[in-house]
């Protein structure tokens, strides 16, 4: 197609990125923080995938994959961390994670 | 032009589920967001000549990811939130401070920064085969055999940690 130039996508990318940070910044529900930080990563594909398509180099594309499996294995250890604690406090709350606190 | 219109429709679609993940109390409604953001997205890398990266987005992200946190969510059963959506606390001073501080810059650089023309694509561009190309024969052969062991790496420590006895 007729691409859209780069400013829309990093436009795009810029605003989701802002979001996911605003969110991990302001939720105390470790889940949803979580959730966050993928729209972060989704948002730094986007560009990746943007600069490529504007560029007509495929190395975001090959970039934009490796951020997806790495996305993923952090999505398995930190959720695998979740559960874990939620074992021995029966809670997700961030606020309540205060043990390493001085 | 068709295209654009799709595209910016898709974007602002993205945009307005990415918000409801961070508003939601509860957490399904987060996830259930977050799967209506990442379809956005796989549309907007089709609508950039990324087919092979759309598909992965939706087989990967939607599918496989998305299921481990709903599976977990369900797991977990927790409960709603209890805090009042949008009062003045220092966390939320806090993050709607940084917040903008970065959108700030970001906007000042984005405005200063102009690309010129999109660049001819070549034929094939985009194609699992070029990608293959890339990652398996290309500049990229070190990095995607880590991968690898860093996937095995967590596949190990997920187990080790969720598990109670080994």
């Amino acid at each position: 197609m007729e691409s859209v130039g780069l400013f829309p996508v990093l436009a795009v990318s810029s605003i989701l990125f802002l979001t996911g940070v605003i969110g991990v910044l302001t939720r105390r529900n470790i889940l949803i923080l979580l959730m966050s930080v993928e729209l972060m990563l989704n948002a730094v594909n986007l560009s990746f995938v943007g600069f490529s398509r504007h560029l007509g180099v495929m190395d975001g594309h090959a970039m934009a994959v490796f951020v997806m499996a790495v996305a993923a294995a952090e999505a398995g250890v930190g959720l695998a961390l979740v559960m874990l604690i939620y074992r021995n406090r029966i809670d997700v709350d961030l606020d309540d994670l205060n043990l390493l606190k001085g | 032009m068709f295209e654009a219109a799709l595209f910016y429709t898709f974007s602002i679609l993205a945009i307005l589920a990415g918000i409801s993940v961070i508003t939601r109390r509860n957490a399904i409604s987060s996830a259930v967001s977050l799967v209506a953001s990442f379809f956005c997205l796989a549309a907007m890398y089709a609508l950039l000549d990324a087919h092979f990266v759309a598909v992965i987005q939706i087989l990967v992200y939607a599918g496989a990811i998305m299921v481990l946190f709903i599976f977990v969510i369900m797991v977990l059963n927790v409960r709603e939130e209890l805090e009042e959506g949008w009062d003045l606390t220092p966390r939320a001073i806090a993050g709607a401070g940084v917040g903008g501080v970065l959108g700030l810059t970001t906007l000042v650089a984005l405005t200063a920064a102009d690309g010129g023309p999109s660049a001819e694509l070549h034929e094939g561009f985009g194609t699992i085969q070029q990608l293959g190309y890339l990652l398996f024969s290309g500049q990229y052969l070190l990095p995607f055999e880590l991968v690898s062991a860093l996937l095995t790496v967590a596949v190990v420590g997920a187990v080790v940690l969720a598990k109670k006895e080994l």
